[in-house]
């Protein structure tokens, strides 16, 4: 989901720019050294995962999964996902430089706002764990939507019907989002609860506990 | 498969310095986002287009990098001159065609043809190690240039696993569909890409750590003076002087 160019209007570009500059200063401030190589390699596992598409009806559509980044990445999702839309602009010439700033905005406001939201149910039980994980997917991509309405209207108030158009056209990309978020993060329980933000890394409680937080 | 066909040329551009190439892109991209006159949206598309071709790309091949942005702009055509409403331009039966659409639509067209195609024909001429080394002497903070450069480094390797993954899927008698099955095998395999990327930069930190990765990033890449660079940076200016007058007085 981006915003092509010179479809936005001067300050809106500029306000774009300054917020991303703002958040990618933030993200990389709270990135040390030993954790840039790991931002690193999830943001190409970020961009590799864009280009797959899963089949909706007779057509398709693109993973987005910023909501995933922001789980994982917090406030270093802004860096991480710079740096994926430079990569995509350069590789398959998706955008310019001009509207770097507002696609990082749209994806990376919602990444940071369900890291916030979310983060802190995912080592919850399973059933609301995975309640966070849809409503992450969910909301990552309305509130992804919403960035670019907003975007649009600020550049020209007769787009609202385009707005309304890019939110109603989300709404199927959202439940999947959702769908897949929710799997993922079930995935990522199992195989490597330490990924997820907030993982306790004490040993396992003694098997007497576990077995009364079973009954 | 992830390429990058036109990072390796022998064009004029492609062996100008490439911070002139970086900044002469971005300088031409902010001015030309805010123009609104026509003649400087033409001449400037035009300039844009000039340098693609300098660049040395094929037609063919420079139109399917394209196809996006083109794809994009036909969509526009359609909704544009249909919903913005103002003056009429022509009646279709029931619906009207209305000028502010249609002067928008051109002008947007005009604008990310000439913005894309710069961006395409200065920066997507080098390989991205030669970019990263460039910002970092731009004075770009060195953490996010770090940060790039991984990225870059190893969207490959990562684009790999997950073909290898998508392989083993198929052998298996995975065919998508939409269901709940398939989404939740699509789930898995992103899965399985974000826990083997944090596993692969555990090791990599480490390797770099044990060969004295201290936090700063050497770049041994020097961009020694060409009489081409000034030329070029002359000619670029003028350019930027000759579409702002265009702008100022149209």
């Amino acid at each position: 989901m981006h915003i092509s160019e010179g479809v936005l209007s001067g300050p809106v570009l500029l306000t774009g720019g300054v917020l991303a500059a703002a958040g990618t200063a933030v993200g990389l401030k709270q990135l040390d050294y030993d954790h840039i190589a790991r931002a690193g390699l999830l943001a190409a596992a970020f961009f590799v995962a864009s280009l797959i598409h899963v089949p909706i009806g007779p057509s398709s559509i693109h993973l987005i999964l910023n909501g995933i980044v922001g789980l994982l990445l917090g406030w270093g999702a802004f860096p991480a996902i710079v740096v994926a839309l430079l990569l995509q602009g350069i590789l398959f010439q998706y955008g310019g430089l001009t509207t770097l700033g507002v696609n990082t905005l749209i994806m990376a406001v919602p990444a940071v706002i369900c890291y916030y939201l979310f983060a802190p149910l995912v080592h919850r039980r399973r059933k609301i764990a995975l309640a966070a994980a849809f409503g992450c997917g969910l909301v990552s991509i309305l509130l992804g939507a919403v960035v670019a309405g907003a975007a649009l209207m600020f550049t020209e108030e007769n787009f609202l019907e385009v707005t309304v158009l890019i939110i109603s056209a989300h709404i199927p990309v959202m439940v999947i989002e959702g769908v897949i978020t929710s799997f993922c993060v079930a995935f990522l329980i199992k195989v490597q609860p330490e990924l997820l933000p907030g993982y306790d890394r004490r040993p396992d409680p003694a098997p007497v506990e576990r077995d009364s937080d079973e009954s | 498969m992830i390429t990058e066909p036109l990072a390796h040329g022998d064009s004029y551009l492609h062996r100008l310095d490439p911070r002139l190439r970086v900044i002469t892109a971005a300088a031409f991209s902010c001015t030309v986002a805010v123009f609104d006159a026509f003649p400087a949206l033409a001449t400037a598309c035009g300039t844009a287009l000039a340098l693609l071709l300098l660049s040395g790309l094929e037609i063919r091949a420079a139109l399917r990098r394209l196809a996006v942005v083109l794809g994009f702009l036909l969509l526009l055509w359609l909704v544009l001159p249909l919903t913005f409403e103002g003056a009429v331009a022509a009646g279709l039966g029931p619906v009207n065609l209305y000028w502010p659409g249609i002067t928008l639509a051109a002008q947007i067209s005009l604008k990310s043809t000439a913005i894309i195609a710069a961006f395409t024909a200065l920066a997507a001429t080098m390989p991205i190690s030669t970019l990263g080394q460039a910002l970092a002497r731009l004075r770009v903070p060195a953490k996010l240039v770090y940060l790039l450069l991984m990225c870059y480094r190893y969207i490959f390797v990562i684009e790999k696993e997950y073909h290898r993954l998508h392989t083993a899927m198929k052998i298996r008698g995975f065919r998508p569909r939409t269901r709940l099955h398939t989404y939740r095998t699509y789930a898995y395999l992103v899965g399985m890409l974000f826990v083997r990327a944090a596993a692969r930069a555990e090791r990599v930190h480490q390797a770099m750590n044990c060969r004295g990765f201290n936090g700063r990033f050497h770049s041994l890449a020097v961009f020694p003076p060409h009489p081409a660079n000034r030329w070029f940076a002359v000619a670029a200016g003028s350019v930027m002087v000759v579409l702002l007058w265009l702008e100022w007085s149209g």
